[in-house]
C-alpha cells in the first residue's frame, strides 16, 4: 500500500494551523459564492486565483479546492429553502428538497443534501487516492498521438453524452478553439487571428472569459427574472441531523449508483449537472419509494446531491494526473498549477509529490471540515441571501471587473469580460452549453500541438493515431461517442419510419 | 412595484415580448458563421497546407475547426429557420426583462469607461451607490455606506494586503498612492 504511507505523509503537509485556517477561509468563502446568483465554482475560483500567487502552491491549491467544496455545498441551501437552484447542479435537489421544505421538513433535507455531497465526495477523493497515480504512471508512457487521443476523447464525451443538440455543443466547442487559436503560434511563431490589434497578442485568456460567462451572463439573466428570496425556515435543531442519518443507511443502494454515476460523469467530462439528473433518474426509477419523488422524499435529495459532489471531485482526477480538466472549475484550478509554475500531468506525480499528496489529504480534511462547517452555520448562511439583489447585483459587477483586472492587468480584459457576459447570456438562453467551450478555450493550445507533433512524426499520415492499441481503441472510443448523437438520430428515423410501413 | 424592480420576480413570459427565442437563434447562428468566415480567411492566409520537414502550416488548425463551426452553424441555422406552425412564437425576453438588463449593464460599462480615468475604486463606489439610488430605491446613506464599504475593503485587501496593484485615479494619487 504505497499510496497509503504517500498519504499519510500528506496529511503531514496539508494538517498545518496556517493550511486549516486557509480551509475554513476557502469553505466559508465556497458557500458564500455558492449561495450567490452569478457567482459559482469556475468563475468564484478564477476571481479569487490571484490572491493565491504569493502563497505556496500547496496553501494555495488548499485554499482554491476548499472554495470549490464550499460552492458544491452552497448551492444545495438556495434549492432547497428558496426553490432557487444557487448553481446548475443542484436543480435537480429543488425537486425534492423544496417540497420537503415547504412540509416543514427543510432540516432533514438540509442534512441528508450535506450528507450526502461529503459521502459523494469522499467515494471520489477515494477513487482518486488509488487510481490517480495507477493512471499517472500509465500515462508517463503517452506520447503526442495518445495525448491528443485523449483530448478528442474529452471532447467527443460532450458530443456524446451531453443533453439538448449536440450541433450547438459542436459549435459552441468550435468558437472555444477558435478563439484559443488567436494569438502568437507557439510552434511558428507567426501571429494568427490578431488582425494587428496588440491587444491579441497574448490571445484571449479563459479566466476572463468565464468570469464573463458565468459571472455576468447569470447576472443578467437573474435581472432579467428579478430575484426575490422568499421561503422556509433555515433552524436547524442538532437532533435532525440523528433523525436524518437514521433513514439514511436503508439507502445504501442509491448511494452507491448515484457515486458510479458521478464518478464517471466527473472523469469523462460529462459534468456535476447532468450527473446529478442521472442520478435523480436512476434512483426514482430503482428506489422502492420512487414513487413518491417529486413530493418531497429524502432520497430525492441524496441521489442528486451524491452524484454532483462525485462528479465536481472526480473530475480532479484527469486535471491531475493528464492535465485535462473534467469540469470548469477543474480548468481554473489547472490554469492556477501553471501561473505557480507546476506543470500539470503524469510528471506531476514523480516531480511534485508533497504538492499532489498534499492536495489529496487536503480533499479529505477539507470535505470533513465542510461537513461540519454547513451543518452549523445554515442559519448564519441562509441570512446572507436577506441581502437584497439589487444591492447584491452592482457588487458581484465589481468583483467580476476586478477580478478580469487582475489576470493580466489589462483593461482590455475588462471589456472582453463584458463581452464574454453578452455571449454567455445569449448562449445560456438559447441552449448551446458553455463548459465545452471553456475547456476547448483551455485545451485548445495543447490539443492542436499534440496534435501537430503526431502528425509531424508521421509526415502527415492521420492514421499514426491508429498505430499502437492505446491510442487507436481511445481513438476509436472518440469517434464512437462524437457520432453517437448522429446514429441515434438515425436509428430514431428508421424506428419511427417501420411503424408508418407497416 | 416599477417595472425595472430587481428585488421582484417577474414573469418574463408575460411581459410585452420583444425578441423570440426563434430570431434569437438565427441572429446568433448568422454570427457563428461570420466568426468562421473571419477564422477562415486568416488561417487562408496564414496557409492551412502541409508543409514538407514543417508540419501543417500554422492556418491548418485554425481552418479546419472554422469549417466544423461553419457547418454546425449552418445546421443550426437550418433548424432554427422553419417557423413553428400553430404554436405562438416564444420569447427570449421582453421590453422591460431587457431595460431591468441594460439597468445593470450600461451603467457597468460606463463604470468600466470610467475606471480609466478615476481608477477602479472611485468608479466602483460610483457605481454601486448610484446603482442602490436609482434602481434599488435606497435611503442615501445606505447607498454610501455599501459603496464606500465595497470601495474601502477591496481597497484594503488588494493594495496593502495582497499588494496587487489596480488602475488607480487621482484621488489615490492626492493621498500618495
Amino acid at each position: 500500500m504505497e499510496e497509503l504511507s504517500a498519504l499519510a505523509e500528506g496529511f503531514g503537509h496539508a494538517l498545518t494551523w496556517y493550511n486549516v485556517a486557509l480551509m475554513v477561509l476557502g469553505i466559508t468563502l465556497g458557500v458564500v459564492i455558492g449561495v450567490l446568483p452569478g457567482l459559482g465554482g469556475a468563475n468564484g475560483v478564477a476571481i479569487l486565483l490571484p490572491l493565491t500567487f504569493s502563497m505556496n502552491p500547496t496553501s494555495a491549491i488548499i485554499m482554491l479546492t476548499s472554495i470549490y467544496w464550499g460552492a458544491l455545498f452552497g448551492g444545495a441551501i438556495t434549492a432547497i429553502l428558496f426553490n432557487i437552484p444557487g448553481e446548475p447542479w443542484s436543480v435537480a435537489t429543488t425537486f425534492d428538497g423544496h417540497p420537503m421544505a415547504q412540509r416543514g421538513r427543510a432540516d432533514e433535507a438540509l442534512v441528508g443534501a450535506f450528507t450526502s455531497s461529503f459521502v459523494g465526495a469522499i467515494f471520489a477523493v477515494a477513487l482518486i487516492t488509488f487510481l490517480a497515480p495507477a493512471v499517472a504512471k500509465f500515462a508517463l508512457k503517452f506520447g503526442p498521438a495518445e495525448f491528443f487521443a485523449v483530448q478528442f476523447l474529452t471532447f467527443a464525451s460532450f458530443l456524446g453524452m451531453g443533453r439538448g443538440t449536440p450541433w450547438k455543443t459542436l459549435a459552441s466547442m468550435c468558437l472555444g478553439f477558435a478563439l484559443a487559436s488567436v494569438g502568437l503560434d507557439g510552434v511558428t511563431g507567426s501571429l494568427r487571428m490578431t488582425f494587428g490589434y496588440d491587444e491579441l497578442l497574448n490571445g484571449f485568456k479563459f479566466l476572463v472569459a468565464v468570469i464573463g460567462l458565468f459571472g455576468i451572463g447569470e447576472i443578467l439573466t437573474s435581472m432579467e427574472d428579478g430575484l426575490k428570496f422568499s421561503g422556509a425556515d433555515a433552524k436547524l435543531r442538532m437532533d435532525a441531523v440523528i433523525r436524518t442519518w437514521k433513514q439514511l443507511p436503508r439507502m445504501f443502494g442509491t448511494f452507491i449508483r448515484s457515486c458510479i454515476v458521478g464518478c464517471w460523469m466527473g472523469i469523462t467530462p460529462g459534468g456535476a449537472t447532468p450527473a446529478s439528473f442521472m442520478g435523480y433518474g436512476l434512483a426514482k426509477r430503482f428506489s422502492k419509494r420512487g414513487h413518491n419523488f417529486g413530493k418531497g422524499e429524502l432520497e430525492g435529495v441524496v441521489a442528486p446531491e451524491t452524484a454532483a459532489h462525485a462528479a465536481g471531485t472526480s473530475a480532479l482526477l484527469p486535471m491531475l494526473t493528464l492535465g485535462i480538466p473534467g469540469s470548469p472549475t477543474a480548468a481554473v484550478l489547472l490554469g492556477g498549477l501553471l501561473i505557480w509554475g507546476l506543470q500539470p500531468g503524469p510528471l506531476l506525480f514523480v516531480e511534485q509529490k508533497e504538492f499532489v499528496w498534499g492536495l489529496i489529504a487536503s480533499m479529505y480534511l477539507g470535505n470533513v471540515v465542510g461537513l461540519i462547517m454547513v451543518l452549523t452555520c445554515v442559519p448564519l448562511f441562509a441570512a446572507i441571501l436577506r441581502v437584497p439583489f439589487s444591492i447584491v447585483a452592482p457588487v458581484i459587477v465589481v468583483i467580476c471587473a476586478i477580478g478580469a483586472y487582475t489576470v493580466n492587468n489589462s483593461m482590455f480584459d475588462v471589456w472582453m469580460m463584458l463581452a464574454f457576459g453578452v455571449m454567455g447570456y445569449l448562449f445560456s438562453k438559447l441552449g448551446y452549453p458553455l463548459p465545452p467551450l471553456v475547456l476547448a478555450l483551455v485545451l485548445g493550445d495543447q490539443a492542436e500541438s499534440s496534435f501537430r507533433q503526431a502528425m509531424l512524426v508521421s509526415q502527415g499520415d492521420v492514421t499514426v493515431f491508429w498505430s499502437n492499441w492505446l491510442s487507436g481503441s481511445i481513438m476509436t472510443l472518440g469517434v464512437i461517442l462524437a457520432f453517437w448523437p448522429l446514429a441515434q438520430g438515425l436509428m430514431n428515423r428508421f424506428g419511427r419510419s417501420r411503424p408508418a410501413a407497416a | 412595484m416599477s417595472a425595472i424592480d430587481p428585488d421582484q420576480v417577474h414573469d418574463v413570459e408575460a411581459e410585452k415580448p420583444l425578441v423570440s427565442l426563434r430570431a434569437a437563434d438565427i441572429a446568433v447562428a448568422l454570427l457563428f458563421l461570420a466568426t468562421s468566415a473571419i477564422v477562415i480567411v486568416d488561417s487562408v492566409r496564414l496557409g492551412f497546407a502541409w508543409l514538407p520537414n514543417e508540419g501543417p502550416a500554422p492556418g491548418y488548425f485554425p481552418f479546419y475547426i472554422a469549417v466544423t463551426m461553419g457547418i454546425a452553424s449552418l445546421i443550426n441555422l437550418a433548424r432554427a429557420l422553419p417557423q413553428p406552425e400553430g404554436e405562438e412564437a416564444k420569447p427570449m425576453t421582453s421590453v422591460p426583462g431587457f431595460l431591468r438588463m441594460c439597468a445593470i449593464f450600461a451603467p457597468a460599462v460606463a463604470f468600466v469607461f470610467a475606471i480609466s480615468w478615476i481608477g477602479i475604486y472611485v468608479s466602483s463606489a460610483i457605481y454601486i451607490a448610484a446603482f442602490m439610488l436609482v434602481v434599488g430605491k435606497f435611503p442615501l446613506w445606505k447607498a454610501l455606506a455599501v459603496a464606500l464599504g465595497v470601495a474601502g475593503i477591496s481597497f484594503a485587501m488588494f493594495e496593502i494586503w495582497f499588494l496587487v496593484p489596480l488602475p488607480k485615479g487621482p484621488l489615490e494619487a492626492a493621498f500618495g498612492f
